[in-house]
C-alpha cells in the first residue's frame, strides 16, 4: 500500500518568487521521514509540492519531478484530485468542516468522492477513528459538531478525515504546533502506529520531536534572507542529530540559529 | 516607588492615617445619565413653553442640547476632564441614535395604528372588484397575491442567478472578465427601479407583449440580482480558505468542494442576504405601474393579463382621496410592512439554524 516518493528537481514559485529550489531527495515507504529547518525556508511549500496543493494558491507553479512509484505526479494527464486521494495532508491548525458532525467529518471524503457504501461507511467511520485514538473520546457523541472538540481531539479528527479515504501517504504540516504537550504525545504516539501503514511525511519546528518520531530527517535552509530555500541534508535521524555531514545542520540543532 | 540603591532592610511602612486608595476617585452614581436626561427634558419643555414656543422639533432639539451640556458640566465638576470628555462622547452617541430611530419607531407606530383600522380577515381575503373609491369595503387580496407572485418569480430568476455569479467571481473568476463582472455588478446596484423598467418596457413594445405580473418581476430581477451578487459574495469571501484546502486535501474535487463545504458553511449568511433583497424589492412601485399596470380584480395567473401589487395599491388608494381609500391604503401598508418583518424573522431563524455549530 504505501509508496516511496522520488523528488528531483524540484523547484516551487509563487508568482515569479521562487520559494524553494532545485529539492532532490527519497521519501522511503512505511517510515516517517520529518523536515526540519528555520521559518520561511519552504517545508510548508515543498510538502505541499508533494500532493499538488500547492498550485491551489493562487499563482503558485512547480518545476520538477515527484514520482510516487515510477508514476510522476506532476506528467500532464495526471488528475490532481486523484492525487490527493492518493497522499492525504493534515495542516497546521486543525480545520474540521463547521457544518458537519464528527460522523460527517470522517466521513466526508468517501461522500463527497461519491465512492462508498451506505453499509460500509459505519465501518469506515469507526475504523479512522479508532485508527486516530479518538473513539472511545467521541464514540458517544458522533452526531455532535466536530468543532465542539478540543483543539488535540480536533487535530485527531482532521487525522481521522485524512486516513478514512485510505491514501498510501500522509503528509503533516506541523501537526503539534497548536497542542498542548499532553495532545502532541497522542499525535506522536498516533503517528508510530500510522507508519505501518502509510508514508509519513512531517513538518516540525520541534528538534525533540523530529527525533522521537522519524526514521528520517531532512534540514531545509535559506542560503540567504530573499534566496530560496534549499534540502542541506537528508540522512537517518540518527546520524543527523548526533553526527551530520554538514556544519550549518549542527548549527540549527544545536541551537545556534533559526 | 523608590528603592534605596544600597541593600539595607526597607523598615515597613506604617499604614497611612487616611485609607483612601490612590486610585479610586470621585464619580457620579451610574444612573446619572438618567437624571441629566430628566433634567433636560423638563428644561427643554418648560422653557419653550414659558416663551410661547409650541414646536415639538425645537423641544427636543433644546433638550438635546441641555443634556450634553449638563452631562458635560457636571462630570466635570464632580470627576474631571477627560471623564467628562468620555460623557460627551457618549452622550452625543445616544442623541444620534434617538434622532435615528424616533422617525423610524413613529413611522412604525402610525402604520400600526392607522393600519389596524381596517385590518381583518375581510380586507385580506376580498378584492376591489365592484367597489367604490368611498366605500367602506374591499380589501387587498389581489394586490397580496401579485405581489407574492411577483418577488416569487424574480426571485425564482434572481437567485440562481445572483449566486452562481458570485461563486464565480470568488472561486474561480480572475482577470479581465472577472472585473468586468464586478463592475457591471456595480453599476447594476446604482440602477433606479424606474429604469430598470423603462428597459423592460422598451423590449415589451418592440416584441408587442401586454404587461403581465412576469414582466414586472423581470425588472425586480434586475433590480435583486447585484443585491443578491454582493451579499453572497462577501459571505463567500468569509469563508476560511482552510476549509477549502482541506477538503481538496482529500481528493475532493473543486465544484463539489464548492457545493458541499463552501456554500453550507456560508449558507446562513446568504439566506439573510437574500430575504433583505426581497425585502427591498418588494416596496417597489414603478416597475409595477408601467409593466403590471395595476387592476383591481384577482388575477392569479402572473404570465397573463394585468395583476395589482401592494405598492401599487398603496399608491392606488392614496390616490383616490376618500377617508375609506386612505384606510385602504394604512391598512396595506401594514400588511407589507408585516411581510417584510416576517422575511426578516425568517432569515434571521435559518441563519442561527444553519450557522457553524460550535457547541460540545
Ligand atoms: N501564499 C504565499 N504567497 C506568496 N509567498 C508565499 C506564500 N506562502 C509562502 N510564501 C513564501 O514562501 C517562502 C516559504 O514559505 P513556507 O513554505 O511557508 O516556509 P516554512 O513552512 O518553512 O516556514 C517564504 O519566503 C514565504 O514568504
Ligand atoms: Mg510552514
Amino acid at each position: 500500500m504505501a509508496k516511496r516518493i522520488d523528488i528531483s528537481g524540484l523547484s516551487a514559485f509563487y508568482g515569479n518568487h521562487k520559494a524553494i529550489e532545485d529539492i532532490s531527495m527519497t521519501v522511503e515507504p512505511r517510515s516517517v521521514t520529518a523536515f526540519i529547518g528555520p521559518s520561511g525556508c519552504g517545508k510548508s511549500t515543498f510538502l505541499r509540492t508533494l500532493n499538488r496543493m500547492h498550485e491551489v494558491t493562487p499563482g503558485g507553479r512547480v518545476e520538477g519531478k515527484v514520482l510516487l512509484d515510477d508514476e510522476n505526479l506532476y506528467d500532464s494527464n495526471v488528475d490532481p484530485v486523484t492525487v490527493r486521494r492518493t497522499v492525504g495532508m493534515v495542516f497546521q491548525r486543525p480545520n474540521p468542516f463547521p457544518t458537519m458532525s464528527i460522523f460527517d467529518n470522517v466521513a466526508a471524503g468517501l461522500r463527497l468522492n461519491g465512492s462508498y457504501r451506505k453499509s460500509e461507511l459505519n465501518d469506515v467511520v469507526e475504523k479512522s477513528l479508532r485508527g486516530a485514538n479518538l473513539w472511545n473520546e467521541v464514540k458517544d457523541r458522533l452526531n455532535k459538531p466536530g468543532s465542539g472538540l478540543s483543539g488535540g481531539q480536533q487535530q485527531r479528527l482532521c487525522i481521522a478525515r485524512a486516513i478514512a479515504v485510505e491514501p498510501q501517504v500522509l503528509l503533516m504540516d506541523e501537526p503539534c504546533s497548536a497542542l498542548d504537550p499532553i495532545s502532541t504525545l497522542a499525535i506522536e504516539d498516533l503517528i508510530g502506529e500510522l507508519k505501518e501503514r502509510f508514508t509519513i511525511v512531517i513538518v516540525t519546528h520541534n528538534m525533540q520531536q523530529a527525533a522521537r518520531v522519524s526514521d528520517r530527517t531532512a534540514f531545509f535552509n535559506l542560503a540567504a534572507v530573499g534566496k530560496p530555500g534549499r534540502l542541506i541534508e537528508i540522512d537517518e535521524t540518527e546520524r543527523i542529530f548526533s553526527n551530520p555531514s554538514v556544519q550549518a545542520t549542527e548549527d540549527y540543532i544545536s541551537g545556534r540559529f533559526g | 516607588m523608590s528603592h534605596a540603591p544600597t541593600g539595607v532592610i526597607e523598615r515597613p511602612t506604617p499604614a497611612s492615617p487616611t485609607p483612601k486608595s490612590s486610585l479610586g476617585s470621585r464619580s457620579l452614581p451610574r444612573l446619572a445619565p438618567l437624571g441629566f436626561a430628566v433634567v433636560s427634558v423638563a428644561l427643554g419643555i418648560g422653557i419653550p413653553l414659558a416663551a410661547g414656543w409650541h414646536s415639538r422639533i425645537q423641544w427636543g432639539m433644546l433638550s438635546a442640547l441641555f443634556f450634553l451640556a449638563i452631562s458635560y458640566v457636571v462630570t466635570t465638576i464632580v470627576e474631571n476632564q477627560r471623564q467628562a470628555r468620555d460623557r460627551l462622547a457618549t452622550s452625543v452617541m445616544w442623541v444620534c441614535f434617538l434622532i435615528a430611530v424616533v422617525p423610524l419607531a413613529s413611522l412604525l407606530w402610525t402604520t400600526i395604528v392607522r393600519g389596524a383600522e381596517r385590518l381583518d380577515g375581510y380586507f385580506l381575503t376580498h378584492s376591489m372588484a365592484g367597489v367604490l373609491g368611498s366605500e367602506h369595503s374591499g380589501g387587498v387580496y389581489h394586490a397580496l397575491i401579485g405581489t407574492l407572485e411577483q418577488v416569487g418569480i424574480a426571485t425564482v430568476i434572481s437567485v440562481p442567478f445572483g449566486l452562481l455569479t458570485a461563486v464565480y467571481l470568488v472561486e474561480y473568476g480572475k482577470g479581465t472578465l472577472a472585473k468586468a463582472v464586478t463592475f457591471f455588478v456595480d453599476v447594476m446596484t446604482g440602477i433606479p427601479s424606474i429604469v430598470a423598467g423603462l428597459f423592460i418596457l422598451s423590449i415589451m413594445l418592440i416584441a408587442s407583449i401586454e404587461p403581465s405580473g412576469l414582466m414586472g418581476a423581470l425588472a425586480l430581477a434586475i433590480l435583486m440580482v447585484p443585491v443578491v451578487v454582493r451579499s453572497t459574495e462577501e459571505m463567500l469571501k468569509l469563508v476560511p480558505n482552510e476549509l477549502r484546502e482541506a477538503s481538496l486535501a482529500l481528493g475532493i474535487p473543486k465544484w463539489r468542494t464548492i457545493l458541499k463545504v463552501v456554500l453550507p458553511t456560508a449558507i446562513g449568511g446568504i439566506t439573510t442576504g437574500v430575504m433583505l433583497a426581497i425585502a427591498r424589492i418588494a416596496g417597489e412601485t414603478a416597475p409595477i405601474i408601467l409593466l403590471v399596470f395595476g387592476s383591481q380584480l384577482i388575477n392569479t395567473n402572473p404570465f397573463e393579463g394585468a395583476q395589482s401589487s401592494l405598492p401599487f395599491y398603496i399608491y392606488e388608494q392614496y390616490r383616490i382621496g376618500e377617508a375609506a381609500s386612505y384606510d385602504r391604503a394604512w391598512a396595506a401598508a401594514l400588511v407589507l410592512i408585516a411581510f417584510v418583518m416576517i422575511l426578516n424573522l425568517v432569515a434571521r431563524g435559518i441563519a442561527r439554524w444553519k450557522a457553524p455549530k460550535t457547541g460540545r
